[in-house]
């Protein structure tokens, strides 16, 4: 069992998607919305360039939360998040959480996923199994 | 204007995605994932799986086409050129493994106007051959300027 406690910080994940990475996810998805894949159609449409998907960083933010129980894909029960700022490609994302509160097996962790000072994914609750 | 309300309550025909293993590879790899429970049949049934294992995520690849229909539904009548996804949340029961068969069901949970934006909630229901529920999803989308 892994073991976590109340207000412990879990490890950081740090990941820069490449200008590529949009594609690979459209693909892997299935969503190709092209403000993610076509930097004249997401100027076009009032954005500074492509945006990452707000799924592909709920992701990584799954991973992390899988990742601080253990790793086993099963261990990840619930996980709400709220899209807030919108994701570039090309900059680094760090992904950080802290332990809510651990009731027997289950923990509830608290994520944060951000770029610098943007948080694109705030206000984010993973329940996992330890 | 005011958000239309009538769709709330309606459900959408369901939609059947047969999970595959090397589509689990492929979106176990763009989001980063090196667990070989993702990847490799014999790693995974090491880890207690009947087959490779679908990363808790993947449950987008299976659930969001039931979402489409709904989503494009004139009874809904969002106004897509204003629209974000505001929030999400997965629920996840039996874990989705390759070549199990899923069926999703899409409802219109709740519409309704907030500081002048429009709120679309949505509920996926997705389940397997064996009729476990996988995965519920709550979908929260956001209209600027209603």
């Amino acid at each position: 069992m892994t073991d976590l406690n109340t207000g412990d910080a879990i490890p950081e994940l740090r990941v820069t998607p490449d200008k590529y990475l949009p594609h690979r996810y459209a693909g892997a998805s299935g969503d190709f919305n092209p403000i993610h894949i076509d930097p004249e159609f997401a100027k076009a449409v009032g954005l500074p360039s492509t945006i990452l998907h707000g799924l592909y960083m709920m992701g990584l933010v799954a991973r992390s939360a899988t990742d601080a129980a253990g790793g086993d894909p099963k261990a990840l029960k619930r996980l709400s998040v709220q899209f807030r700022g919108m994701g570039a490609p090309e900059t680094e994302i760090v992904v950080s959480g802290t332990v809510k509160s651990v009731d027997g097996e289950k923990a509830t962790i608290d994520v944060v996923a951000a770029q610098g000072e943007n948080q694109t994914i705030r206000n984010a609750e993973a329940e996992v199994q330890l | 204007m005011t958000v239309k309300t009538e769709a709330v309550g309606k459900e959408w025909p369901a939609t059947t995605y047969e999970v595959g293993k090397e589509k689990i590879g492929e979106y176990a790899r763009a989001v980063g994932l090196d667990n070989q429970a993702h990847f490799d049949r014999e790693a995974a049934k090491a880890a207690g799986y009947r087959d490779v294992v679908a990363p808790p995520m993947f449950c987008v690849v299976y659930s969001a086409p039931a979402l489409g229909p709904a989503m494009f539904d004139p009874e809904v009548g969002m106004n897509f050129a204003a629209m974000v996804h505001g929030a999400q949340e997965f629920e996840w029961g039996e874990p989705a493994c390759s070549g199990d068969e899923i069926i999703t069901t899409s409802k219109c949970l709740e519409i309704f106007e907030k500081d002048g934006k429009g709120f679309y909630v949505f509920e996926t229901r997705s389940v397997n051959q064996d009729g476990d529920e996988v995965v519920k999803g709550t979908w929260t989308n956001i209209v600027r300027g209603v």
